[in-house]
């Protein structure tokens, strides 16, 4: 049997005797190669490389939730003012950072950019940090009125000095709550497929 | 013995076949040119530019899908079932007709990842362990589909590779230098020892076991992407059966029009016999008579049902607004089909081409029928509505041709088209029975 290639040719020798050998772990490196292969795709799609969860996203104010929230103690809809009633959570003009800060560090280099932007207004370009895809429908205002607390989704802003997404978003996560409805919140749950995807 | 062989892969030296054979693969390779082109524009513009949309959301692709799926079945039933009834008289086609199922089941398969709007995302359809917490709907019939012919694919090439395994060992050891070197890589070290050729049978055995079972199950589920949708027309018991026998209807007829041609022009007579051309076509007659029954079939259960759509579908087909459709299909698939109970028609090779070509034709036709007459008379009336075939329909249609020619000229190219193996054991055994 540990000749099989070498023999093949009949008379005259083929291949070396080694060729045994290199086909035989050619054929198991493939075969081994797409178990890893596969293994390495389902754990990286999971993985904080591929959903975000953790990460933090560069903006135009370095702005520090842990000061703001956790600090000063503003109320979260102080600058998402459509949270509770909206889709979408709604982000602070640059009018609801000068209430304070025509007062509070006028000087302030960190703050450059909203002096700008109240001079010559132009809005600041805040970056979403959770972002969802355009195909997945979801409302704010739904969420909060179920009484779904913000950190339930956003984590612990209270303690974040540079804003990171603190859930995966990724499909199962919506979905585990939301065929946990009932045990959560008392809500019959919704797993139909157009409740996210209209 | 070695005239068996020389006979099988000597043609490629003759220098009037080799042109013959260089310009049949040019125009195959426009065929193929014509695809490429269908599909980029297809990727680049999405499936608005095939003329569905509603109510007719599947058009020519599916009904060709269909089609090309059924021609594969032929191969499997030569290769599967007559070696397992001991019929030898498989021995010079089946090698033929099983490279012709791989090759159909790769024109078949094209069109739904084709129609998926998003190709890339077919992978969808495979229960993987996904992020999404869902797995695919098992309840439906494109996932039935996806495992029907993936399965059929994979045990077909295992089987024909198989069967090709001392073929390709033949070849080694005529071969020299590097291309005995691929042979022999490809042989997989095949010495024809008793050990090898007593495992060789036992997995060419099973395999055969298996893909019996394929002959039956693939056209089956393919089926049930109408049977089970609530369509006139397409909810009926009858669909499995009736696909299935279409399937082997059009399969074998494909295999009358390759073997015919192909057994002229190569000189292969000595090998293809009049008796084995004979015996396909009465395995024709057989499917077609199956088919017809599934005419007679849906006709009756129509009338017996009473049920109002149903009636109207009847109605449509025979007297209304498909009726020309309808009586082309009835007229190739169950008239021209009654010739062949003339044993003078059977044994002429024109005749038989000819019907072979005509009942092709209309069972291409009979699955466009089933597609898209049902989707255009559904319950609704407002929801009744026309279709027409773009023309990037048809060239993805011409270009599957050319994709089947292409792959079918290769493969007599470059692999032993009739078993060498096989045919030498034929003549063994028949002179150990003159002995």
């Amino acid at each position: 049997m540990g000749s099989t290639f070498a023999l093949a040719g009949g008379v005259a020798q083929l291949f070396p005797a080694s060729v045994n050998f290199r086909v035989r772990a050619s054929l198991w490196t493939l075969a081994i190669g797409a178990v890893v292969l596969s293994i390495v795709a389902v754990a990286s799609s999971r993985s904080d490389w591929s959903t975000g969860q953790g990460r933090a996203t560069a903006q135009p104010v370095q702005f520090s939730h842990a000061h703001h929230v956790g600090g000063v103690g503003i109320d979260c809809r102080y600058c998402h003012r459509s949270v509770d009633t909206e889709a979408f959570a709604g982000m602070p003009s640059t009018q609801t950072c000068m209430h304070c800060h025509s007062q509070l560090w006028t000087e302030a280099a960190m703050l450059a950019p909203v002096r700008q932007s109240w001079a010559n207004g132009r809005p600041l370009r805040w970056r979403r940090v959770h972002d969802l895809p355009d195909f997945a429908y979801f409302d704010h205002g739904a969420h909060v009125q179920a009484e779904v607390a913000c950190s339930t989704c956003h984590g612990e802003v209270e303690r974040m000095a540079l804003t990171v997404q603190a859930a995966p978003l990724t499909m199962r996560w919506c979905v585990d709550c939301h065929a946990d409805l009932p045990a959560r919140y008392g809500l019959p749950a919704q797993l139909s497929c157009s409740t996210c995807h209209r | 013995m070695s005239t068996i062989t020389a006979a099988i892969t000597g043609w490629v030296r003759d220098p009037q076949r080799k042109l013959a054979w260089r310009v049949a693969m040019g125009i195959a390779s426009l065929g193929v040119l014509v695809l490429f082109v269908a599909i980029g524009w297809l990727f680049v513009a999405g499936v608005g530019v095939w003329g569905v949309g509603s109510p007719v959301s599947w058009g020519i692709a599916i009904s060709s899908f269909v089609w090309w799926i059924g021609i594969g079945h032929a191969g499997t039933l030569i290769s599967a079932i007559l070696l397992l009834c001991r019929q030898r008289w498989r021995n010079p086609i089946n090698r033929f007709a099983e490279a012709m199922t791989l090759v159909a089941i790769v024109c078949a398969a094209m069109y739904p990842l084709l129609h998926l709007g998003r190709p890339e995302y077919f992978y969808w359809l495979i229960p993987y362990p996904s992020t999404y917490a869902y797995w695919p709907q098992f309840r439906s019939p494109l996932v039935w589909d996806m495992f029907a012919i993936g399965t059929y694919g994979v045990v077909s090439l295992a089987f024909w590779y198989l069967g090709l395994i001392p073929d390709l060992a033949t070849m080694r050891d005529r071969a020299t230098g590097r291309r005995a070197r691929v042979w022999a890589l490809l042989a997989l070290g095949w010495r024809g020892s008793a050990t090898q050729w007593f495992h060789h049978r036992q997995a060419y055995n099973l395999l055969a076991g298996l893909a019996t079972a394929l002959v039956v199950s693939v056209h089956s589920v393919v089926s049930f992407d109408f049977a089970v949708t609530l369509l006139p027309g397409w909810h009926s018991t009858v669909f499995p059966v009736y696909f299935v026998a279409g399937a082997l209807y059009s399969g074998m007829t494909m295999l009358l029009i390759l073997l015919i041609p192909l057994r002229a022009w190569f000189g292969l007579h000595d090998f293809v016999r009049p008796r084995h051309i004979e015996l396909c076509a009465r395995l024709v007659l057989v499917a077609g008579l199956f088919t017809a029954y599934g005419y007679f079939a849906e006709q009756l259960f129509g009338w017996y049902a009473g049920d109002l759509s149903s009636v109207a579908l009847v109605r449509s087909h025979s007297f209304g607004h498909s009726a020309p459709l309808y009586w082309t299909v009835i007229a190739l698939n169950v008239g021209l089909l009654q010739l062949l109970w003339v044993a003078r028609v059977r044994r002429n090779t024109w005749a038989l081409f000819s019907i072979a070509v005509g009942i092709n034709v209309g069972m291409w036709l009979e699955r466009y029928l089933i597609v898209i007459d049902s989707l255009e008379r559904g319950f609704l009336p407002s929801g009744w509505g026309e279709y027409t075939a773009t023309i990037w329909d048809w060239a993805t249609l011409l270009g599957s041709f050319g994709l089947f020619a292409a792959f079918m000229l290769l493969f007599i190219r470059f692999v032993p088209m009739i078993s060498m193996t096989e045919m030498r054991e034929l003549l063994v055994e028949d002179d150990g029975d003159a002995g």
